[in-house]
C-alpha cells in the first residue's frame, strides 16, 4: 500500500531531511515513526500526502507515485487519506459539525448526504452530544477528536496524524490513542509520528525510529532477527 | 453555488475586513475616478474648441450665385467636409456687425467679401485635413483668400496631443497604484484566511475549488469599491461646481458601467494574483 524506494529528501536551507529510506507499511496497519527533532518524522508525512517530494527516490502510496505525479492530481490521493495535526487546525469560527462538513464540501459531496455522515463521524469520535459547540468551547482532547473526525467522514484508507497528542494531557491523550487503535480495527491503516515513548512501549504496534534521517530501528524487521537468535 | 455562498459568507465572517478592502479599492477608484473625470472635461473642452476649427473662403466680387452653389455642392462632396455655406456681402455686413457691436458703424456692405465658410467632419479637423481642404479650395478661380487660422489650429492640436499623452500616462499610473493597492489589501484578506486555505488542501480541494470563492469575493469588492468610488466622484463634482461656478460633464452610463466592470476586473485580478501566489508557497 505504501512503498519508500530509496527516498532522499533535501532541503535548500537546512540541508538533508531523509537519506535513503526503504520503507514499506501493508494494508490496515499502525505504525509510529518516533526519534527526536528534525529526525524526519514530519518529512516522511509530508511525502505520504505529497505535500513534498523526494528528491531522490520514489513513494508510491495506493496506486499513486511521487514520480510524474501532477500538482492536480495530488488532491485526488488527499481525498482518500485523513491528516490530523498536533495543533488540531479547526476553524474558529465553525461550529464542530461545520468543521467536520467543511471536508465533505471541498470535495463535492452532496447537501443531503452530509448531516449523515457529519453525525455518524462525530458520534465515531464520542462527541455526538457537541455537534454545535465551538473549538473554543471544547477541550484540547475534544478538539483533536472533531479534527480526526475531519480527517475520517471522507472513509480513508490510510489517517496520517502528525504528534497528535503533542498538545494534550495524559488523560486526553490515552483517549485519542484509544480512538485510533478503534480506527485502525476497523481497517484504516494508522502512521502515527509521536515524541511520547511511553505510549510507543505501552503498546504492540509496528515502530519506527528516525534519526538523523535515516530508519535506525523497525520493529517489523528487529522481531524476525530476534525470533531467529531466540530458536539458536 | 457553493463558491458564491463561500464568498458571501466571507463577508458575514470578516466585515471589518471586507469593509477596509471595499474602502480602499473605493478610494483607490475614486482617485482614478476624478482624473477620469478631470480628462473627460478637457476632451470635452477641446472638441467644443474643435467644432469652431472653420475654413473661410473668400470670394471674389461679382462671382456668380448659382457658380458659388454649384462649387460649394462640389466641395459638400468632399470626405472630409460637413457643412458649407455662402455668406452673401450682406450676410457677412451683418455677422460682422453682431460680432463686432461697438464698430457696427464703420461697416459698409462693399467692404466684406462673400465667403464659403467650411466645417469639417469630427476626426478631419486636424491641421493636416485643414490644409489639404484648404489647398483644393484654393484652386478656384474666385477664390481670393482663405483663412483658416493655421497657427492656432496647430496649437489646438498640440494642446491636444500633450493632453492626450499625459491624460494615457497618468492614467496608467493612477490605475497601477489602484492594482497594487487593491492587490495588497486582497492579499490581506487571503492571508488572514490562510489556515482555511491550508485546511482545504489537506482536505483534497483542487486549486480551482479553492480560488473560486476569492475570486467572486474580490470581484464582488471591486463592484462595490467601484459603485462608492462613482458616489464619492459624483459628490466631488457637486462640491466643484458649486465651489468654481461652472458645470462639468459626468460619465454617461456606458462610462459608469465601464467603471464598474473595471473595479470587477480589478478585484478579480487581484484576488488572482494574490491567491495563486499563496497557493503556489502552501
Amino acid at each position: 500500500m505504501i512503498r519508500f524506494q530509496k527516498v532522499t529528501k533535501a532541503y535548500a536551507r537546512s540541508g538533508t531531511a531523509l537519506r535513503d529510506v526503504n520503507l514499506r507499511v501493508g494494508k490496515g496497519e499502525f505504525v509510529f515513526l518516533t526519534g527526536p527533532s528534525g529526525a524526519g518524522k514530519s518529512t516522511i508525512l509530508k511525502l505520504l500526502y505529497m505535500e513534498e517530494r523526494p528528491t531522490s527516490g520514489q513513494v508510491r502510496v495506493s496506486g499513486f507515485s511521487s514520480q510524474g505525479l501532477r500538482r492536480r492530481d495530488v488532491p485526488k490521493l488527499r481525498r482518500r487519506l485523513g491528516i490530523v495535526f498536533q495543533d488540531f487546525r479547526l476553524l474558529e469560527d465553525r461550529t464542530a459539525e461545520a468543521n467536520v462538513a467543511f471536508a465533505l464540501e471541498v470535495t463535492g459531496t452532496p447537501r443531503s448526504a452530509m448531516p449523515g455522515k457529519v453525525s455518524r463521524a462525530l458520534a465515531q469520535v464520542g462527541l455526538a452530544s457537541k455537534t454545535r459547540a465551538y473549538p473554543r468551547e471544547l477541550s484540547g482532547g475534544e478538539q483533536q477528536r472533531v479534527a480526526i473526525a475531519r480527517a475520517l467522514v471522507n472513509d480513508p484508507f490510510l489517517l496520517i496524524a502528525d504528534e497528535p497528542t503533542g498538545n494534550l494531557d495524559e488523560r486526553a491523550t490515552r483517549g485519542v490513542f484509544q480512538l485510533l487503535r478503534e480506527i485502525n480495527a476497523s481497517g484504516t491503516a494508522v502512521i502515527m509520528a509521536t515524541h511520547d515513548l511511553e505510549l510507543v512501549r505501552r503498546s504492540e504496534y509496528r515502530t519506527i525510529e528516525l534519526n538523523h534521517g535515516e530508519i535506525v530501528f523497525d520493529s517489523a524487521e528487529a522481531a524476525p532477527q530476534a525470533a531467529a537468535m531466540g530458536a539458536d | 453555488m457553493l463558491s458564491i455562498g463561500t464568498a458571501i459568507s466571507a463577508f458575514r465572517r470578516s466585515p471589518l475586513l471586507s469593509a477596509l478592502s471595499v474602502t480602499t479599492i473605493a478610494f483607490s477608484l475614486f482617485a482614478f475616478g476624478l482624473f477620469g473625470l478631470v480628462a473627460l472635461n478637457i476632451r470635452d473642452a477641446l472638441r467644443r474648441v474643435e467644432e469652431r476649427v472653420e475654413i473661410r473662403a473668400f470670394v471674389a466680387d461679382k462671382t456668380p450665385v448659382e457658380r458659388l452653389a454649384a462649387v460649394a455642392a462640389e466641395i459638400g462632396a468632399y470626405p472630409e467636409v460637413g457643412i458649407v455655406e455662402i455668406v452673401t456681402q450682406e450676410q457677412a455686413l451683418e455677422r460682422a456687425r453682431k460680432e463686432l457691436g461697438e464698430f457696427k458703424d464703420v461697416f459698409d456692405s462693399a467692404i466684406l467679401p462673400a465667403s464659403l465658410d467650411v466645417k469639417l467632419k469630427p476626426g478631419f479637423r486636424d491641421p493636416g485635413h485643414v490644409r489639404s481642404v484648404a489647398g483644393r479650395m484654393r484652386g478656384y478661380d474666385f477664390v481670393d483668400d482663405i483663412r483658416f487660422g493655421e497657427e492656432w489650429i496647430t496649437q489646438l492640436y498640440k494642446l491636444r496631443n500633450i493632453a492626450g499623452v499625459a491624460g494615457a500616462a497618468l492614467g496608467l499610473a493612477f490605475a497601477a497604484v489602484a492594482v497594487i493597492i487593491i492587490g495588497a489589501t486582497i492579499r490581506m484578506a487571503v492571508l488572514a484566511r490562510s489556515t482555511e486555505i491550508s485546511i482545504m488542501r489537506f482536505v483534497g480541494a483542487t486549486d480551482g475549488f479553492i480560488r473560486r470563492p476569492f475570486l467572486i469575493e474580490g470581484s464582488i469588492k471591486g463592484v462595490l469599491g467601484g459603485a462608492l468610488a462613482l458616489g464619492l466622484t459624483w459628490l466631488a463634482m457637486r462640491a466643484l461646481e458649486r465651489y468654481l461656478q461652472f458645470e462639468t460633464l459626468f460619465f454617461d452610463g456606458q462610462l459608469a458601467t465601464m467603471g464598474l466592470l473595471f473595479g470587477a476586473l480589478i478585484g478579480f485580478l487581484g484576488s488572482a494574483v494574490s491567491v495563486g501566489r499563496h497557493l503556489r508557497k502552501v
